[in-house]
């Protein structure tokens, strides 16, 4: 069935075909409507949940950690200032190996206050523990709260489906919604061997010393590895039955490219049309988007960067003294391999500025016009 | 009050609380009170040591430890998913210190009470931070020497009122309790487990090294806070008071003096409490009659 919804709609529409059980959660723009529509479907039946309507973000995931060391599947959304708050949580949920999922809607920090769209608030997070996933359209980031549930199951980690605020959240696009059966046989029920079962007692989470600490974070990490594997799993199963597929990066016109562009998130749209104009124009130009960025998939983004001569990075999210984000992760990724390209990292569309294609010729045309890079290289800064 | 006292254990020998530890007595009694289908949740607080360290346990029902001010949250979020795997039967129970209840927890203690969540919270009080070392919380009393309120300059606040607090939140059950009057805590503890929506019990626990006295003091102490009225032992079922041990004419020294945390308090330190003890039991004998 097709219909045209929000971002955020399409996210409460996962959520709901996936089952959620328990959901907690607490206001904040331009995340609410996510839960607003999610409360909706349990009142008109379509969905079976208990709400925990939390007095935080702390508490928000909290709950979800109980919920979810309980055996349900458990569900929240948050952003910018709700996902700073529950920062605790993080550490504590992906610690804890609970395959909660939240949508985060990428909106910029305070002070100064703005709402809108920037990835600081979640790329903040990335040493937390959490998948993360950014989804550049309403039905991605659907599909994706979908596999999100199974990935986190299979690998016991919890999942963020990141969406660009407004660019995503609040505009409406067709969004084609999966059948529940298909969903259902897609998603198997959620059956964690360890959980809170009376019949079961046992001590969950307790104090650990170093003779054990060490090898709790081994396993973190390996589980974190194998998501690369049950990702792609995942989504080629669900090309397979819903007819659509997103990878852990999507390379666009990346044959012989010279220059790849490297984005993620709604930047990516705009970066398409840049990337078939020039390519008309006989530029050897191409896109990587970032979908999957915890785990990195390093080797992937190698292996497609390979032949490059350029790669100019895109951060829509800036780490004050370093840089973007992704730009860091890129070099990291990069600096064993021999011949690697140089790495240009742009800082662009903070605080929601618009990210154009003049934006993103610029960069381009930037990148081209540079033989060595400087680490930070901002757009149009009015000072 | 005479009832009997389960023979069950669901606490194992080889915990790794100090001798002498009120927090332990009290968890094993309120168990009792509760039996298996219980799921306990602990924030950080002294019984996350007691509870022993991976991979040893000392509970023989599940146990989850939580984050220091999550324990309201976390027990909200554990009764809902139980709930909704279909499990309504068991009994769900936040069980925090003084931190993790008057000060860094109550944030989502109130928030639980406020929804009414069907859980039970129980605050074991042993009046300060014993986990990191005897600093003062908002449950220290008036004039209390501890870590950060050294006896020159001890803590110059009263104790939070957090029976008041909760009363304020228009919960079905709250009931102060003893480790000296396991019969009447265990009263409570099953009366609690038959309500629905949220519970709140308060039980003073003396703290051997936190309160500066020997170890076989704790069972003595401890009633002598009760009979002295310093930690009147009631109940407020849907707003209606009852005390369930009468006090009697002991007077609150025989209580401080007991303890290192009070040695430094002069006469008059010690009329001063002794006129708030009076002054807070005639308001509780009033509501309760
Ligand atoms: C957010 C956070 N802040 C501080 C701590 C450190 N901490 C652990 S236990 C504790 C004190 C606990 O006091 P209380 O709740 O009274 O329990 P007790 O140790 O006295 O039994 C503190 C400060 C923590 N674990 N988490
Ligand atoms: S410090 Fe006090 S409360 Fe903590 S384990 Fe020792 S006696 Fe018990
Ligand atoms: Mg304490």
């Amino acid at each position: 069935m097709k219909k045209v919804i929000t971002g955020n709609h399409a996210v409460s529409y996962g959520a709901m075909l996936a089952r959620a059980q328990v959901i907690a959660a607490y206001p904040i723009t331009p995340q609410t409507t996510i839960v607003e529509h999610l409360a909706d479907f349990t009142a008109d039946g379509q969905l079976d949940a208990r709400f925990i309507n939390v007095e935080s973000e702390h508490s928000a995931m909290a709950a979800s950690v109980g919920a979810s060391a309980a055996g349900a599947r458990a569900f929240t959304a948050s952003s910018s200032h709700g996902l700073a708050l529950m920062h605790e949580m993080l550490h504590v949920a992906a610690g804890s190996r609970l395959p909660i999922v939240m949508a985060n809607v990428n909106r910029a920090l305070g002070t100064n206050w703005n709402l809108w769209a920037d990835q600081t608030d979640s790329l903040s997070q990335r040493d937390t523990g959490w998948l993360q996933f950014y989804c550049e359209s309403n039905q991605e980031a659907l599909d994706t709260v979908i596999q999100a549930y199974r990935v986190s199951e299979q690998v016991l980690v919890p999942s963020m489906i990141c969406l660009d605020a407004f660019f995503i959240s609040h505009t409406a696009e067709i969004v084609d919604i999966p059948d529940k059966a298909l969903v259902d046989s897609y998603l198997p029920e959620c059956n964690l061997v360890y959980r809170l079962d009376p019949a079961n007692p046992c001590t969950l989470y307790g104090v650990t010393s170093a003779e054990f600490y060490y090898e709790f974070r081994y396993k973190l990490h390996k589980a974190m590895e194998d998501a690369i594997r049950v990702a792609r799993e995942a989504d080629d199963e669900f090309r397979e039955m819903f007819g659509r597929s997103y990878g852990l990066v999507e390379q666009y016109r990346m044959e012989d490219a010279e220059l790849v562009l490297v984005t993620s998130g709604t930047a990516a749209s705009t970066s398409r049309l840049v990337i078939d104009e020039l390519r008309e124009r006989g530029e050897r130009v191409g896109m990587l988007r970032i979908r999957m960025f915890r785990p990195f998939p390093a080797e992937e983004i190698r292996n497609a960067l390979r032949g490059a001569q350029r790669v100019a990075v895109m951060d829509r999210n800036m780490s004050p003294g370093q840089g973007g984000i992704m730009a860091q992760e890129l070099r990291s990724a990069l600096c064993n391999t021999p011949d690697r390209p140089p790495v240009y990292g742009f800082v662009v569309g903070l605080g929601g500025r618009d990210i154009t294609t003049d934006v993103v010729h610029r960069v381009i045309e930037e990148a081209l016009a540079t033989d060595i890079p400087e680490d930070i290289i901002w757009m149009g800064v009015k000072v | 009050m005479s009832i009997e006292i389960p023979r069950e254990e669901y606490l194992f020998s080889g915990h790794t609380g100090c001798p002498g530890c009120g927090a332990v007595l009290a968890m094993r009694h309120v168990l009792k009170g509760l039996g298996d289908k219980t799921v306990v949740a602990i924030p950080a607080c002294c019984w996350s040591i007691i509870a022993g360290a991976f991979p040893y346990a000392t509970l023989n029902v599940p146990l989850m430890h939580c984050a220091f001010e999550t324990g309201a949250a976390t027990a909200a979020g554990i009764k809902a998913a139980l709930e909704i795997r279909g499990d309504t039967e068991t009994t769900v129970l936040a069980w925090a210190g003084d931190g993790g209840t008057f000060d860094i927890g109550l944030q989502a203690l109130s928030g639980a009470a406020e929804r009414n969540d069907d859980i039970i919270f129980i605050c074991y009080d042993n009046e300060a931070y014993m986990n990191t070392g005897i600093q003062r919380s908002s449950a220290t009393p008036w004039k209390t020497w501890t870590s950060t309120t050294p006896a020159n300059t001890p803590k110059e606040t009263p104790k939070k009122d957090i029976v008041a607090t909760m009363m304020a939140h228009h919960i079905p059950y709250i009931a102060t309790g003893s480790v000296a009057y396991p019969a009447d805590l265990i009263a409570k503890v099953r009366k609690a487990k038959e309500i629905r929506g949220t519970k709140f019990i308060h039980i003073l626990i003396p703290c051997p090294p936190g309160w500066r006295h020997p170890s076989e003091l704790t069972i003595k102490i401890a009633r002598l806070a009760v009979l002295s009225r310093v930690f009147p032992l009631y109940e407020i079922e849907d707003g209606n008071h009852r005390v369930t041990v009468e006090p009697d004419d002991t007077r609150v020294s025989e209580y401080l003096k007991l303890q290192g945390r009070f040695r430094h308090l002069d006469e008059t330190d010690i009329e001063v409490i002794q006129a708030n003890v009076d002054r807070e039991w005639s308001r509780i004998e009033c509501l309760s009659a």
